[in-house]
């Protein structure tokens, strides 16, 4: 198998900071000599200046983050390629200082993600997992029918963030009779939604909010106290950004306290740790930061990764460039 | 309206039968023993003029036989498989269902039942709940619905719906119908064993029939294969259950999501341990705003009935 056998020197160096998953691990070692970290004894800042002279590409999976400290330690990097869209892991502004490019998954997971986000609002709406939860424990024939769930069909949507991921959603939710609005960095003015500029507005206009934005630092908590108020008691959230875009004790209180309807989320601040008062709520549904997580897109990711450090070492524009 | 007598066959529709209550003289079903169910129906024949009645409890010959003064049946769904359309045919009787109301919500489920089942967001959820992200690590990898074939078996109005939200998310789509559309670019299957073949996820859509009792066979679940899903929005009876047990248990198919069983709400416990299925109890149009909707067209076409003017939904 190709991730066993012995590396060729003459292959291209490429340093990991974590072990991907093993499909991406054996392709890789095909095209480049892996540095891999995790398998040698030495700590990491040894491990990296070992290799200081040599590494000029890096990839990050697992959102591994990219510190000024890591990239003090490669004085000859000269590239980044993540895995990822969310580029929050990673110090843009160091990089840009010292002329490394960074190359993201550009739009390879947006489909999925925009599919897992309409899956998650539909759920919350017509509470199926907790209608599916229903029927395997037996109380179908013990309890009768199910609770009645809330129409998607005609509600008004906020989305934030209408980029990549947020446009697909707004398309897939319209063929459900939806309204939609947004709030972005920018306005757009060739969509036909109507902009909010305030998050607040855009949540007091709509019946749910589809945070898909990036997280930076004017993003921090864009989902807070004022905007739960401001989305009300049927209204639902719905979170496949990044856990901190949401001030998530806010929203657990609002949750708890039935000021607001339901939550589909798929982030977390303290990923893998989700607070506890959320598991036994029957008005989410939760996942494991897997939204983008299917297996046709890591043929396409591994594709696009490619294609990144070929442009990078054959000296022409990245595939998926990310900027500060 | 208030001494017509009106049969009313199914518990836990509490506007429908509070509204029914205030303007006739309402008799519930249920409140009989079932054994006892024929007498208590002939004990009262004399003032019946008027069933309403569901899919899961509908106006059977039986039924029909035992009340002489009966006029109109107004069933609260869209499907008329419970009711026994000969005998209505021959004694005159009018019969009335809920089109058109429950499109939407019988279409937004479909969707979401595949989206559910092939990325698994049921399963992840308990997953996340029960504590195995943090002790054993993010949840597997699934599979994308976006840009997949759907086949849809029964192109009306339920199956046009889901047709243009699958569309959105890119998937092309194909459909078997009794005959073919000429509105529509979809591609036309012939049999529904060809549609099987070639789509990824297949959803009935279809009414149920003679014709299409267990449509959904052996051969079409093979057709469908182990990368396939079949999504059932229409009636239990469509698929061959026991089938489908064992396609999903030995890896012939896919996957599953199903809202409708053969005898609801006895479900076989042989799925309740499959991580690939999506099982829900006939939730199809159960929205506050579906339910209200769909009580008031019965509403609406009994008093049009009683008050001589046009049924709003007829069947016949």
């Amino acid at each position: 198998m190709a991730g066993d056998e012995p590396q060729s020197p003459d292959l291209p160096p490429l340093l990991l900071l974590r072990k991907p998953i093993a499909f991406l691990l054996s392709s890789l070692s095909t095209r480049f000599h892996l540095l891999k970290p995790w398998e040698s004894p030495l700590p990491l800042p040894a491990f990296l200046s070992a290799h200081a002279t040599t590494v000029q590409a890096l990839l990050i999976t697992g959102l591994a983050p990219v510190t000024a400290v890591i990239l003090d330690s490669l004085p000859s990097l000269g590239c980044i390629v993540t895995t990822s869209v969310g580029v929050d892991h990673i110090d843009l502004l160091e990089c840009a200082r010292r002329g490394v490019a960074v190359a993201n998954a550009g739009s390879v997971f947006s489909d999925d993600a925009a599919d897992y986000a309409v899956g998650l609002l539909i759920d919350v709406l017509r509470r199926i997992s907790a209608a599916d939860g229903y029927l395997r424990q037996g109380l179908w024939t013990l309890a009768g029918d199910f609770p009645l769930g809330s129409k998607l069909s005609g509600k008004r949507i906020g989305i934030i963030g209408l980029g990549s991921i947020g446009s697909r959603v707004a398309k897939r939710l319209e063929a459900f009779s939806c309204t939609i609005s947004y709030n972005s960095l920018t306005m757009k003015p060739s969509v036909p939604y109507k902009f909010y500029p305030n998050v607040c507005d855009l949540a007091s206009n709509n019946d749910a909010l589809i945070v898909c934005c990036a997280l930076t630092s004017k993003t921090h908590h864009i989902i807070n106290k004022e905007v739960l108020s401001a989305l009300g008691k049927q209204g639902i959230i719905i979170n496949i950004g990044r856990g901190a875009l949401v001030d998530e004790e806010e929203l657990i209180k609002c949750l708890m306290n039935g000021d607001i309807k339901g939550a589909g989320l798929d982030v977390f601040k303290n990923e893998p740790l989700v607070p506890k008062e959320l598991f036994s709520m029957k008005n989410v549904v939760l996942s494991s930061h897997s939204a983008v997580n299917t297996e046709e897109n890591i043929l396409d990711l591994y594709q696009l990764i490619i294609a990144n450090f070929e442009a990078f070492f054959s000296g022409t524009p990245l595939i998926s460039p990310v900027s500060a | 309206m208030e001494t017509l007598g009106v049969l009313f066959t199914f518990p836990r529709n509490s506007y429908l039968e509070s509204e029914l209550d205030r303007r006739c003289n309402l008799f519930r079903l249920w409140e009989a023993p079932p054994e006892s169910r024929l007498d208590f129906i002939r004990s009262h024949a004399n003032s019946i003029r008027a069933v309403v009645c569901n899919p899961i409890v509908g106006a059977d010959a039986d039924i029909i036989d035992a009340l002489p003064k009966l006029e109109i049946i107004s069933t609260c769904s869209v499907g008329v498989d419970k009711i026994d359309l000969d005998k209505c045919r021959q004694r005159g009787i009018r019969v009335t269902n809920t089109p058109d109301v429950l499109t939407d919500e019988t279409a937004d489920l479909a969707i979401v039942l595949a989206i559910s089942v092939m990325r698994r967001i049921p399963e992840a959820d308990w997953y996340v709940r029960c504590g195995s992200w943090k002790a054993i690590g993010d949840y597997k990898l699934t599979t994308k619905f976006s840009g997949k074939t759907v086949g849809i078996l029964g192109l009306g109005r339920i199956g046009t719906a889901i047709a243009k939200r699958a569309e959105a998310f890119d998937c092309p789509i194909i459909y078997h119908s009794r005959s073919e559309k000429p509105n529509t670019t979809y591609k036309y299957y012939p049999n529904v064993l060809e549609l099987a073949a070639n789509c990824q996820v297949l959803i009935v859509s279809c009414s149920l029939t003679p014709e299409t009792h267990h449509i959904v066979n052996r051969e079409v679940m093979d057709a469908l294969g182990p990368n396939g899903v079949l999504i059932n929005i229409g009636r239990g009876l469509h698929v061959d259950e026991s089938e489908l047990i064992k396609a999903l248990v030995e890896g012939r198919l896919g996957g599953a999501g199903i809202d409708v069983f053969e005898q609801a709400p006895h479900v076989p416990e042989e799925l309740f341990g499959l991580e690939n299925v999506v099982l829900l109890p006939h939730v199809g149009s159960n929205t506050v705003q579906t339910r209200k909707a769909m009580a008031d067209l019965v509403l609406g076409n009994l008093e049009a009935h009683f008050t001589n003017k046009p049924l709003l939904t007829p069947v016949m």
